[in-house]
């Protein structure tokens, strides 16, 4: 790639259609704020999350969010995202609740086969619903996109559950022009996609622009890996190592952050934004697709996750 | 390597031609799930690991080795395992012109409720004709299927700027330019009852791809733009920067104690027109004047904002101004409506019950509605109109409603943000009608 082609591709101050989505996504979020009476924003530490923060206080400033932060913390995750979801949270100045799966786990409403290694990626789901009940929150902003995976494709901005938590595809209220249909019964609640129209490239792009910073695994470091139905295993104390597999270091980078227990690295010497961007713009392989064991266990998994209360 | 790199420096100067919203509307089987995929396929928008996913999937249609791109776009497992699809769908993909959004919206008749869903933001409709399956009379003469009249009656409610007939399963036909022929012929007479404008027709097969993406050699007699040349044609100049301003008051903000010293903002987005420092501006429905003294991005002080941009307005003025208000030009105020004339779409499969009242969603604001009179129904077969108590899931209908408080509005053809409006049911929570602000006798009224 010629210099020319780079500066272009990196060059998205001038992007109209970066202004429309943020623009879109300030709306939403102004939406939330001024119908929903007790909404949480989803922050992990991951990208997308990282996005919605920013778009958060163009669409407040000067005042302070008018919702707190959620995190469901599984307990299995990289230490270098909570340090950093900890300090950009301290330095927003914002309040964060953490809930853990472990909590619920002790409560006895998450049973693992195994709690040590089973992953917990689902089981966020259980915890997710008893904290919006703890704190009766009716509508929960978070950074799914509709480019994500097949059953997101579908999905409302916002996104109506019943009272189980449940989405149910059939049942979604018809969405028209930028008119959101926010009324709920008690109980139930709403799950608020701002940036649902986004894609990939355009969270690349957008953190670039904004010049966001973020947690330091997403960019390419050194990581101690195994190779596994083509997937990259990064080795943690969770990891179980099989028979006949080598350990070998390689230079990764992730392009999801979720529970550590599913969430792989792709190969890349991509060590910053700019050249993250360009890795994605030609990338064959989906985000999910490349790095998530979970997506991978039935054709409709995501699907049923959701079903059960996930994002 | 080259392509690769054609890839990047496509997706890099998508930027400048900006976005382009459309739909995709067809009867069951005119292959809608194909052509999408393969304007994904074609242009590069899928994913090596969604094409094995689709030849591992567990509902194969198709015994041939061809993949069937229609599995692409079909996502949920209910709709896998009927071979149909639900709902509206969203999708993404860029070309070296510009980037789109689909709504892949179903053609069965129980969910045109999503094809209005889809509409209500899409800048262009590809309305989806199989050529295999219209049937040439004795006389020469075509006779097209309820649902392509039906979508577009939609389309022209709706409102969308630009719409193409894609005359599809030309490879069926032997590529016979008659049947095309008489199938625009038959279209184009519609579409005159009805009211559409500038039709574009494009004959092409989205199973091999012949003018979808190139060219291809099967129709040489077919001199025009393939589809996505035409997609990206489009002008999607908006001339929303150019009329009166219309900025609905999402949110106040206030802060630091004291009125008189504090800040207090008006949070909202722009829907129409621009504003600058200096302006003086209306607010409705009080009649009060205001005069801009700062608009806020973050932390920077804008010297104007238009149309589009979502920004705070600080006034000169201490005046009382709520959710719902709207600030417009002083000299083109929107219209102050306790009743008005609409066009509506009814989505519940609960009928309208016109002792009932509804919530009326309009911009940002939210008041008690009652349907006074509905005026008629539209048979979208047959673009006649009848008298009717009632309204059903999928009818469309020209009715007058009543409002607890004025609506400050404007008609749905002037603009589409303070023309629109949704209802909402009060006891069940589920958004049950559509509708569109009438003032000057188009819509439903004006239809054949």
């Amino acid at each position: 790639m010629n210099t020319a082609d780079k500066k272009h591709l990196i060059d998205a101050a001038g992007n109209h259609y970066l202004d429309w989505l943020e623009s879109e996504a300030i709306h939403i979020m102004r939406e939330v704020a001024a119908e929903c009476s007790n909404p949480a924003l989803l922050f992990s530490g991951g990208k997308d999350s990282v996005v919605l923060l920013r778009i958060a206080e163009k669409a407040f400033h000067p005042g302070k969010f008018p919702f707190p932060l959620v995190h469901i913390d599984t307990g299995h995750n990289f230490a270098e995202v909570i340090e950093f979801r900890d300090r950009r949270t301290a330095e927003l100045g914002e309040h964060l609740i953490v809930r853990r799966v472990e909590e619920s786990i002790k409560r006895g409403t998450v049973r693992l086969r195994n709690p040590e290694t089973d992953s917990r990626n689902a089981a966020q789901a259980i915890t997710l619903l008893e904290t919006i009940t703890e704190f009766q929150f009716d509508a929960c902003i978070g950074g799914a996109r509709r480019d994500e995976e097949k059953a997101r494709a579908k999905e409302r901005i916002f996104s109506f559950r019943d009272e189980f938590g449940q989405w149910n595809p059939r049942a979604q209220r018809p969405e028209l022009w930028d008119l959101y249909n926010t009324r709920l019964h008690p109980g139930e609640n709403m799950r608020v996609f701002p940036i649902s129209n986004w894609t990939e490239l355009d969270v690349w792009q957008y953190i670039a622009r904004e010049k966001l910073a973020l947690p330091s695994i997403y960019f390419a470091h050194e990581r101690q890996v195994i190779s596994r139905n083509g997937f990259l295993i990064p080795l943690t104390d969770l990891t179980q190592i099989q028979k006949n597999e080598v350990v070998e270091t390689r230079i990764v980078r992730f392009r999801t952050v979720g529970d550590i227990s599913c969430t792989c690295p792709v190969a890349s010497d991509a060590a910053t934004v700019e050249a993250i961007i360009a890795e994605t713009a030609i990338s064959r392989v989906t985000e999910r697709g490349a790095t998530r064991m979970d997506d991978q266990a039935s054709e409709a998994s995501m699907e049923h996750r959701k079903k059960a209360g996930y994002f | 390597m080259s392509a690769m790199i054609s890839r990047q420096v496509l997706q890099a100067s998508a930027k400048r031609y900006g976005l382009l919203r459309f739909i995709t509307a067809g009867s069951v089987d005119d292959g809608k799930s194909t052509l999408i995929g393969r304007l994904l396929f074609d242009s590069k928008g899928i994913f090596s690991d969604q094409l094995e996913a689709m030849s591992q999937t567990r509902y194969r249609h198709s015994m041939d080795d061809a993949i069937d791109l229609s599995l692409l776009t079909d996502g949920l497992e209910a709709e896998r395992e009927q071979g149909i699809t639900i709902d509206v769908a969203y999708r993404y993909f860029a070309t070296p012109k510009r980037k789109f959004i689909i709504a892949d919206t179903p053609g069965h008749e129980q969910y045109t409720r999503n094809m209005v869903t889809g509409a209500s933001t899409a800048d262009a409709v590809i309305i989806l004709i199989d050529a295999s399956k219209v049937k040439l009379n004795d006389n020469g003469r075509v006779t097209l299927l309820e649902q392509t009249k039906r979508h577009s009656v939609v389309a022209y409610l709706l409102q969308i700027a630009h719409v193409v007939v894609a005359i599809n399963k030309m490879d069926l036909v032997n590529y016979d330019q008659t049947v095309y022929t008489h199938i625009v012929q038959a279209y184009q007479e519609f579409a005159q009852q009805v009211g559409l404008e500038n039709i574009r027709a494009i004959p092409l097969s989205a199973l091999t791809g012949d003018n979808v993406v190139a060219s291809g050699d099967k129709m040489p007699w077919y001199q025009g733009p393939t589809l996505i040349e035409w997609l990206e044609s489009l002008s999607v100049y908006d001339d929303c920067h150019d009329k009166p301003l219309r900025f609905p008051v999402q949110l106040v903000a206030r802060h630091h104690g004291h009125e008189a010293h504090g800040f207090r903002g008006y949070m909202g987005r722009i829907e129409a027109g621009k504003v600058s420092k200096g302006d003086k501006l209306l607010v409705q429905p009080s009649g009060l004047n205001a005069t801009v003294k700062d608009i806020l991005m973050l932390d920077r002080s804008l010297e104007s904002a238009a149309a589009g941009q979502s920004v705070t307005l600080l006034l000169e003025e201490h005046l009382d101004i709520s959710r719902g208000d709207m600030f417009t030009a002083a000299d083109h105020p929107a219209r102050q409506l306790k009743t008005v004339t609409a066009d509506v779409c009814w989505l519940s499969e609960e009928p309208l019950d016109p002792r009932r009242k509804y919530w009326l969603k309009h911009t940002t604001n939210q008041v008690a509605a009652r349907v006074t009179t509905i005026h008629a129904l539209l048979d979208v077969n047959t673009q006649q109109k009848h008298p009717v108590n009632t309204l059903q899931l999928n009818d469309i209908a020209s009715v007058t409603l009543n409002m607890q408080r004025p609506l400050i509005a404007d008609a749905y053809n002037m603009n589409r943000s303070t023309g629109s409006f949704i209802l909402i049911d009060e006891i069940t929570h589920q958004t049950v009608a559509a509708g569109m602000i009438r003032l000057n006798g188009s819509g439903v009224e004006n239809a054949s």
